[in-house]
């Protein structure tokens, strides 16, 4: 009998299926000018912000619930990204500056005679779409499986998940990587035929990115909510006693760590077309850091703190950014500063909190035994 | 009286024991935390181990169930598995339960799911996905519930317990969870004198049906519990007997007193 979902999904997927449907609604039909009107630069901005939502979502889940601080979500996220950006540059064809139809601008430049076999089967949408999740899941597989196998935990982990995706930050700005070094990869033309800088792309893209943020959600949720979660946040306050219980406490770890890590993929791969350009800077430490603070500012262990941290920082820094420029950085600290000293369980937990009257029943418990 | 393993080992079987442990030692950088420790607890026994600061009583405990692994020695459970070669969540699967010194429950689940995640029962990932309890559990639950005297408490939050609250619900973990074999590390450490009492009387009618080890420094606890004793002392066994037998001898009266 499964426990299926929190009460908060409810909510959330409502919200987040009526955004995906009425933000691309407001930019077709409210004449520009209106109020109401949505821009489509702000569309694709809203749709930027949602990719953050679920790799925000995916650091929660492994964070909030099963007490892994990774702060090198962002190489999973970029993993996926650059797949997709493998195949929006297969698609270019001969469209590009140097015209050739078999290869990317940035080899041509190079002076390569061939595609590298790991490019070979980009051109084909369903196999870029595949490894979007193979890449990242499969590495955090085998990262995982050494680090949890080994018992890796803490500020360990932590340090080790940063220099993974320090290492790939530098492999990837290397021009013999042939991932388009620096620059990366940019000038993408279109998406299964359709033209990226369409207005109809861009909302269908904008919708696309809302609904699977919503199904991430569920599935996030479904998870927390079973017996996994359940041993996921038992492994977070008490590992030992835990495996004293019979659990093995690296399966629940390594499936976490993965489940996670290929949603952040995805995340990663709805990003690029919509900002029409991946390069190593994603995976900067600073980036997957970054995404730990929406976390832990919107609510880690809630999911829906998660999406609400990513939206709200970065809505916040594209309005610092544009109006002071100089401060943003300093916001973003006082803000964590702020937070950590006065609501240590972030905005939803601060949310949570004034909706409850009656003494604290835990955010996994709620509404449990109805159900049961 | 030195602690003779009387229990003799036929192919390698321990016969009548539950626990069997002969010639341990584990050293941690040169410092012997267990000196060829050798201890035989018979199948249904309620055994007291007590002993000075660093005589090795969570040491052995942690070598028993799995988080460290002993340098040399045999260590039989059930008269011939050998747990040496096995992790914590396999010997904790095979019927040893453990209870730690400090109180260790999952503090923001409530009682109710602490119990529930100790269940004994299906522990594999992709089962505890999809499936919930069973009528039949939930009654197991609430039965052990009423035991520890949480019944009310059942959908609190561990972390909001008393000290000794805790004390009990990871004796119900250890209950529902239904090992064979109980390993309590001073169960009564910080109670009342009230919780202490009600603690001897849970820990008599779990030994009914139940092979119990129970580390203590509290003389008038284990002399409540009737059980014998295990006097360990430098990482091996100094002394063994009923707890007047082992008052009496000089060794112990050395260590304990003199120096």
């Amino acid at each position: 009998m499964p426990r299926a979902f929190p009460p908060a999904t409810w909510v959330v997927m409502p919200l987040l299926l009526a955004v995906a449907l009425l933000v691309p609604v407001l930019n077709l039909l409210a004449p520009p000018g209106s109020a109401f009107h949505v821009p489509t630069y702000t569309v694709s901005l809203l749709g930027k912000y949602l990719c953050f939502a679920i790799l925000a979502l995916s650091v929660d889940l492994v964070w909030g619930y099963g007490g892994i601080l990774s702060l090198g979500h962002g190489a999973f996220f970029a993993l996926g990204g650059y797949a997709m950006g493998m195949h929006l540059m297969r698609r270019i064809g001969d469209r590009g500056v140097y015209a050739n139809p078999d290869l990317p601008d940035f080899m041509v430049f190079l002076n390569w005679e061939e595609l590298p076999w790991y490019w070979q089967g980009f051109d084909m949408f369903w196999f870029a779409a595949l490894m979007v999740v193979l890449a990242p899941g499969t590495l955090a597989l085998v990262f995982g499986w050494f680090a949890f196998r080994s018992r890796v935990t803490g500020v360990y982990l932590s340090i080790i998940t940063q220099a993974l995706t320090f290492a790939l930050m530098l492999a990837f700005f290397r021009n013999d990587m042939g991932f388009g070094g620096n620059n990366g990869l940019t000038d993408f033309k279109d998406i299964l035929g359709f033209n990226l800088q369409a207005d109809g792309t861009r909302l269908t893209l904008f919708a696309i990115t809302a609904i699977t943020l919503a199904l991430a959600f569920a599935t996030c949720g479904y998870i927390v909510r079973s017996r996994t979660g359940l041993v996921l946040v038992a492994i977070r306050d008490a590992e030992s006693r835990t495996r004293f219980c019979g659990y093995r406490v690296e399966h629940y770890k390594l499936f976490v760590w993965t489940v996670s890590a290929v949603i952040a993929g995805i995340g990663g791969a709805l990003y690029v077309p919509q900002v029409g350009i991946i390069n190593p800077s994603e995976f900067a430490p600073a980036s997957s850091i970054e995404a730990v603070i929406w976390v832990a500012l919107g609510g880690r262990g809630t999911l829906w703190g998660a999406i609400l941290g990513a939206v709200g920082v970065n809505g916040v820094k594209s309005w610092l950014t544009g109006a002071f420029p100089d401060v943003w950085l300093y916001a973003l600290g006082a803000l964590f500063v702020a937070v950590t000293l006065f609501l240590p369980k972030g905005i939803a937990g601060a949310l949570a909190g004034l909706g409850r009257a009656r003494p604290a029943t835990p955010p996994l418990a709620v509404g449990r035994e109805a159900k049961a | 009286m030195t602690a003779a393993v009387t229990t003799t080992v036929h192919d390698g079987r321990a016969v009548g024991s539950i626990l069997y442990l002969d010639g341990v030692s584990v050293s941690f950088d040169g410092f012997k935390a267990l000196n060829n420790l050798s201890l035989v607890v018979e199948r249904g026994e309620l055994r007291a181990i007590i002993g000075p600061n660093g005589a090795g009583k969570t040491t052995m405990m942690d070598v028993i169930t799995g988080k460290t692994r002993p340098d040399a020695g045999t260590i039989l459970f059930r008269e011939d598995i050998d747990l040496k070669r096995r992790d914590e969540a396999e010997i904790a699967l095979l019927g040893i339960g453990r209870k730690f010194q400090k109180p260790t429950v999952f503090e923001s689940h409530d009682v109710f799911t602490n119990l529930e995640l100790a269940l004994k029962g299906e522990r594999a990932l992709f089962r505890s996905l999809f499936f919930g309890l069973s009528g039949e559990q939930r009654n197991r639950i609430d039965a052990v519930l009423r035991t520890i005297r949480l019944g009310e408490h059942r959908r609190r939050l561990a972390g909001e317990l008393s000290h000794g609250q805790k004390q009990w619900l990871e004796i119900g973990m250890l209950l529902v969870q239904d090992p064979e074999l109980l390993l309590i590390d001073e169960p009564v450490a910080g109670m009342t004198d009230a919780e202490t009492e009600a603690t001897g009387e849970l820990l008599r009618a779990i030994a009914q049906g139940h092979s119990v080890v129970v580390v203590e420094h509290d003389m008038e606890f284990v002399r409540g519990l009737g059980a014998k004793v295990t006097v360990l002392h430098e990482g091996s066994v100094l002394a063994e007997g009923s707890l007047e037998q082992v008052q009496n001898d000089q060794r112990v009266i050395e260590v304990y007193l003199g120096r």
